[in-house]
């Protein structure tokens, strides 16, 4: 008997080990082309180390050598599913530094349009959330709503998902005609289809039980990882953009920052799915009230910045977008660094991941929402 | 040769006694097997096809599509189409791969499940093998297959295939348990082991209406452990795509994956026919008691049509689950067995022991 035991400890191929698993570059839940190495004690996760930088295509490098209205167009392609909020981060940054007043109306359109476009970036992080829970199901559901969306996007910018509807001095061209009744058509026909969310997923007793009390992330945690946008907010953090430092039409609207001290899968599940519902509340009141004007300022064929530097800060599907742009006074920009929201949000992982098990790390990463493109830019 | 839908005994007996007259014992025999293994792989085939037909149409419909469309009307050919391209597909073994083992797993995954199919009873006459102890060796083989989804997982050499069987071992066993518990507690009700004379039972009503409460929860409890031992959704843990890319049969490609596709099947067809014969009549049509005229237009339905009907209901339910549920976790899939499953289990033989002993069942 000892001496078995002596084989056992002795022999390294019997002894127990760490298991290292790669998730990813290429694997079904990492959503693009993030790699996890990951540390498991059977299914325990014991580490979590996110290698980023396979999809890494130097934008804001690329920046440096174009000019102020182009870079919106590349902003498209970074967080591709809140693209209108990235595009309006560039614009409103170049507007506070050449001092520009947009008209109302542009104000207006930007707000619904963002809105619009956290309606459809959040259907779908429901869709694949579900399917990351192994619900199939809500993945159709999801893309059945946020098809009307698109749909909507495409009459009036032309494009589906990389609008670049923004430019610097307002908006490239102006609403479809039928921008409002189809809007207004998709509030109502979504208002119904919302509790369907619900039935499908919210109140399953499985979800509940994987999602609650898992991935802790406590306040000080989202503070000091900089954890922001609804993961953030169902820490408690209140770190909505919209509130804090509004801009556009936010501060003529009455809507609720969603808070959540929970601090778990569930509360970033809940706080997602009652955003969708203050995203339809804002879109409600300003759908009516789109002021008449033009759609654009005059601008000059050639923009130039002022030497300085400048920041502005957008709320995005995610949570804080910001861009900052340095300038020598030329017409493209000396220095352009975007502050994603997916960066800072992936590096909790490793905190909220610790200690539970693999399918968790899934749930986790999914309530996440990462977009790969945004956190390697 | 006499060919009646309602009872398949006189043509399997002319067959033989037609065998017998023209050829010497052992030939005639052998000509049997070769007749009855033929049957069965061609139904396996058949109804594997159409069961991954009926899965794809009946996904579609919860998920508000179509489904396959395109290839034969209404898309019926399309599963034949995808066999034909997953029999032509290259056979592609991980380099580091144990030869033997990763070329076996997938048949005994496959005989497993044969070995099961042969003791079903589809109609009067229509089943190879009647033990007395026809649900003891049920049980014991469709444990066999879970043998071979370890081997894919170990000889694979892949860390996801590991997991994944790991996973799908520990399920399986455990829930092996409340399947074979939740068939004893029907055994005690109708005090026999061999199928006929479980069908034969139920001749004046299903088991599961003149077994009542204890009956119908040995039925949920049975669903329940049933889905989980065919590795489906919800507890298609052992090959959670989102977690473990496809489980055990990560490394698998062409014939080989279709035969664990096949097996999953099978399998599923298994279960349901299991609880479609244990708790649902099997092929004896539904009757109530002294309704002759209502048991008499009930009769006229032939067996066939309604075990397969009730199989097809089962599995039906089964598609449900996994079409609407999310997967549960590793933990949680024990916990239910071994907190919830197994005592409810337990208490519910002792209530139909007393159902049996006091007679207080129709």
């Amino acid at each position: 008997m000892s001496e078995i035991r002596e084989v056992i400890i002795n022999n390294d191929r019997l002894a127990t080990d760490e298991y290292l698993v790669n998730m990813g570059p290429q694997h079904p839940s990492t959503h693009g082309v993030l790699r996890l190495l990951v540390r498991l004690e059977g299914e325990k996760v014991l580490n979590v180390q996110p290698h980023t930088g396979y999809i890494h295509s130097g934008i804001e490098k690329m920046c440096e050598a174009i000019t102020y209205p182009q870079i919106i167009h590349l902003t498209d392609r970074m967080d591709y599913l809140s693209a209108h909020m990235n595009n309006e981060a560039v614009a409103l940054c170049v507007e506070k530094a050449l001092q520009v007043e947009v008209p109302d109306r542009v104000k207006y359109i930007r707000t619904i349009m963002d809105e619009l476009s956290r309606l459809a970036s959040h259907q779908l992080w429901w869709c694949v959330f579900g399917m990351d829970m192994g619900a199939l199901t809500t993945f159709f559901y999801g893309l059945r709503d946020r098809e009307k969306i698109l749909d909507i996007f495409e009459e009036t910018c032309g494009a589906r998902m990389t609008v670049s509807y923004n430019t610097p001095g307002g908006l490239m061209f102006d609403i479809h005609p039928n921008f409002q009744k189809r809007v207004k058509e998709f509030i109502t026909y979504f208002r119904t289809k919302l509790p369907e969310y619900d039935k499908l997923l919210s109140g399953n007793v499985i979800l509940r039980e994987r999602a609650e009390g898992i991935g802790h992330l406590s306040l000080k945690d989202a503070i000091d990882f900089g954890v922001t946008g609804p993961s953030g907010r169902a820490s408690g953090f209140s770190c909505d953009m919209r509130k804090h430092q509004p801009y556009s039409a936010y501060p003529l609207v009455k809507f609720k920052e969603i808070l959540d001290d929970r601090c778990d899968t569930l509360a970033r599940y809940e706080v997602r799915i009652l955003e969708m519902y203050e995203s339809l509340s804002i879109i409600e009141q300003l759908i009516d009230n789109i002021p008449e004007g033009d759609y654009a300022v005059k601008m000059k064929g050639v923009l130039k910045l002022p030497e300085g530097e400048f920041y502005q800060r957008v709320e995005s599907a995610r949570g804080e977008f910001g861009v900052y742009i340095v300038s020598d006074g030329k017409k493209n920009p000396y220095r352009v660094k975007f502050r994603s929201p997916g960066f800072s949000n992936m590096f909790a992982l490793n905190k909220m991941a610790k200690g539970h098990k693999i399918a968790d790390l899934v749930a986790i990463m999914s309530t996440l929402d990462l977009i790969i493109p945004d956190i390697d830019r | 040769m006499a060919f009646n839908i309602y009872d398949f005994t006189t043509l399997t007996h002319s067959i033989h006694v037609g065998l017998a007259e023209s050829f010497s014992p052992v030939v005639a025999t052998t000509i049997e097997w070769v007749i009855v293994g033929v049957s069965y792989l061609l139904f396996v085939a058949l109804f594997g096809l159409f069961l991954v037909y009926a899965e794809r149409k009946v996904c579609a419909a919860f998920q508000q599509r179509l489904g396959p469309m395109r290839v034969g009307p209404w898309g019926l050919l399309q599963t034949i189409a995808d066999f034909i391209k997953l029999l032509m597909k290259e056979l592609i073994m991980p380099r580091k791969a144990d030869w033997f083992l990763y070329n076996l797993a997938p048949f005994i995954v496959i005989i497993a499940s044969f070995m099961a199919i042969a003791i079903l009873p589809f109609a009067p006459g229509l089943q190879s093998f009647d033990f007395d102890i026809g649900i003891f060796y049920l049980t014991a083989v469709s444990s066999v297959g879970v043998i071979g989804i370890l081997i894919a997982g170990w000889s694979s050499n892949n860390k996801y295939s590991l997991i994944g069987a790991m996973r799908s071992g520990a399920q399986i066993l455990s829930y092996e348990l409340s399947v074979s518990l939740s068939l004893l507690t029907m055994v005690i009700f109708a005090g026999s082991m061999q199928f006929s004379t479980i069908v034969e039972g139920q001749r004046d009503a299903w088991f599961i209406f003149s077994g009542h409460i204890p009956a119908m929860i040995a039925f949920i409890i049975f669903l329940i452990a049933g889905t989980a031992e065919t590795n489906r959704g919800p507890f298609d843990l052992a090959e959670a795509e989102s977690e473990l890319v496809a489980g055990f049969h990560t490394e698998y490609s062409g014939v080989k994956f279709a035969m664990f596709f096949l097996a999953e099947y099978i399998n599923l067809f298994i279960i349901s026919a299991v609880a479609a014969t244990v708790f649902l009549g099997g092929w004896m049509p539904l009757h109530f008691g002294n309704l002759e005229s209502f048991n008499h237009v009930m009769d006229f339905i032939p067996p066939v049509v309604w075990f397969f009907g009730k199989v097809l209901f089962v599995i039906f339910v089964i598609m449900w689950f996994k079409w609407t549920f999310p997967r549960l976790r590793v933990d949680q899939i024990l916990t239910l067995e071994w907190k919830y499953l197994l005592p409810i289990n337990l208490v519910n033989i002792l209530l139909m022991a007393l159902v049996v002993l006091t007679k207080f069942h129709f």
